[in-house]
């Protein structure tokens, strides 16, 4: 008797969750899988509007001789490679160092390091970007240190344009991944650290055997996470330095809203350059993912 | 290690000071050098406004920010609730290739988006704005989550005084999650308020502009008035540091949400 009133009310409440997460799971699949896949299709098409017709793999040939968008492949990796190694390390020495029971003004701390959070990606790019002018306050510093004999103009020069939006990405970025190292470590046992003390272990020999190897899972979020980011960087390459000079500094993101938005729109081509990116992460996230596991 | 720390903080600190500084003293005097805050505030802000229509951008960010919020939260938790609390295989399986949307960058959806909502009418529309970002993976997988930690038996419970589902969601499951619910909030806020090309690409009139646009605008000039654009730098920061201000933990929960 009580067997098929179960069974009706367990079905009544397959499709209760059914109905739950239809509105978001739907938005998904319209905002994100319907539009990557026509973007696929985009990619093998050339031309403006209702005159496209299909190139085949031109779009995908053509991006590879286009001096402009391997430029911004060649930034948007020196970015991946030198910024987010040293973000990763100083984010976690200082989750390290904040971590410690002992510390006075650790709140204090902790929030101005992770202040810089609390900026939009413009505000903080117009900032930088005034900071590092010529007559900004950096030039006035290194010159009246006597440093500089007069004003280097950084963003015009094509290396001190990329550190400087390093530099940037720095400051914007260092307290947020910190706050995922401290969230970490709240995880981590006090009392191992307090025998890895009594056993007279150096802070660097626990920063290397406890530390590091107990937050490996969130390390390689973060490294994942950040490696998104910085191949889909947009804000601080549009407002910092405007790609320039001369695109020395133009991220891959940028040019491919030029391509689409500024200049003459050649959605197919820009639809393949971006489908290079979703590539691109996802053969680094399964990479990284990789490395991840082989070290367990 | 306090100099250390010191020097951390000092270097996180003066720009934002230097923006709050600049802001209210008159631009010849921030190219000299003036580190402490003036008195040409008012000045600042009368050319802002002669300049920019700095209102109009600031009443469609809140305005896109806050629908785009609150129309998140109810998506994105009943999602998680509805993943979690009836799951069974073939939600775990749509959970997970919903996962699989967090790899793809946006860059990549962003044209077709674009070819699709301009057909729809959707450019310079509230609707425009939110439909992209309304549900995401991150969200759904942050309520996914704390679901798992709502009380089975209190669910039996409230079923068995004839309760709904959708009531036992509203009245029992929202407020307990609370935090929850503000970690979510914090962060969502924060993404819509500072998102930057999805605006850039859709909000093609300038009566839709947002308030991080506006501020984009005012670099373009050849001759910066440093004071004038450090205080819509400092009015578009305002309402981000408030809400970080009053609410670090939630927005530090936010952040790290999904992953405990």
């Amino acid at each position: 008797m009580s067997k098929p009133k179960k069974m009706t009310l367990s079905r009544k409440h397959n499709l209760t969750g059914w109905v739950f997460l239809a509105p978001g799971a739907l938005l998904i699949l319209l905002m994100s899988f319907v539009p990557m896949v026509r973007a696929l299709l985009l990619s093998f098409k050339t031309g403006v509007g209702a005159a496209m017709k299909s190139c085949g793999i031109l779009n995908y040939t053509r991006m590879f001789q286009d001096a402009v968008f391997v430029q911004s492949i060649k930034n948007t990796f020196f970015y991946l490679i030198i910024q987010v190694p040293i973000m990763l390390v100083f984010a976690l020495i200082l989750a390290s160092i904040l971590n410690n029971k002992n510390l006075r003004f650790k709140g204090l701390f902790r929030t101005m390091i992770f202040l810089p959070c609390a900026t939009s990606l413009v505000a903080y790019a117009v900032i930088f970007r005034s900071l590092f002018a010529n007559n900004g306050i950096i030039n006035l510093l290194l010159v009246n240190l006597g440093i500089l004999d007069q004003p280097y103009s950084f963003l015009t020069h094509t290396w001190s344009a990329r550190i400087v939006i390093i530099i940037a990405l720095l400051w914007r970025w260092t307290g947020y991944n910190m706050v995922f190292y401290l969230s970490g470590l709240q995880n981590i046992e006090y009392s191992v650290y307090e025998a890895a003390k009594i056993d007279g272990a150096s802070a660097v020999q626990t920063f290397f055997k406890i530390t590091v190897p107990l937050l490996k899972p969130t390390i390689l979020l973060t490294a994942i996470m950040s490696t998104n980011g910085t191949l889909q960087l947009f804000d601080e390459s549009v407002n910092l330095t405007d790609g320039g000079p001369a695109n020395a500094s133009i991220t891959m993101s940028h040019y491919i809203y030029n391509m689409s938005f500024k200049y003459v729109p050649n959605f197919g081509y820009a639809a393949a350059m971006s489908f290079l990116i979703l590539i691109l992460v996802a053969v680094l996230a399964f990479l990284q993912m990789k490395v991840g596991d082989k070290r367990d | 290690m306090y100099l250390f720390l010191c020097i951390v903080s000092f270097i996180s600190v003066f720009p934002l000071y230097w923006m709050l500084s600049a802001a209210t003293n008159k631009s010849a005097e921030v190219v000299a050098g003036r580190l402490i805050p003036g008195g040409y505030f008012f000045e600042n802000l009368k050319n802002l406004l002669a300049n920019q229509n700095v209102g109009r951008a600031l009443g469609n960010s809140f305005k896109y920010a806050i629908i785009l919020t609150v129309v998140s939260l109810i998506v994105s938790s009943l999602a998680g609730y509805g993943f979690e609390i009836y799951h069974d295989k073939a939600k775990d399986t749509v959970m997970s290739i919903i996962l699989l949307a967090m790899m793809v960058p946006f860059v990549a959806t962003m044209i077709p988006l674009f070819q699709m909502f301009s057909t729809a009418g959707w450019l310079n529309t509230t609707i425009g704005f939110i439909l992209p970002t309304v549900s995401t993976p991150f969200l759904i997988m942050m309520f996914r989550q704390s679901a798992r930690s709502f009380p089975h038996d209190i669910m039996e419970a409230a079923r068995i005084d004839g309760l709904s589902e959708i009531r036992i969601f509203f009245q029992m499951f929202i407020p307990t999650m609370r935090s929850t619910y503000a970690a979510a909030m914090t962060i969502t806020f924060m993404n819509a308020w500072n998102s930057y090309l999805w605006p850039k690409v859709i909000m093609t009139d300038a009566t839709s502009q947002t308030m991080p646009m506006v501020v984009a605008n005012l670099t373009q000039g050849y001759v910066t008035d440093y004071g004038m654009l450090m205080l819509a730098v400092l009015i578009c920061t305002l309402p981000t540091a408030i809400v970080f201000f009053c609410l670090q933990n939630a927005f530090a929960e936010g952040i790290t949400g999904a992953v405990k």
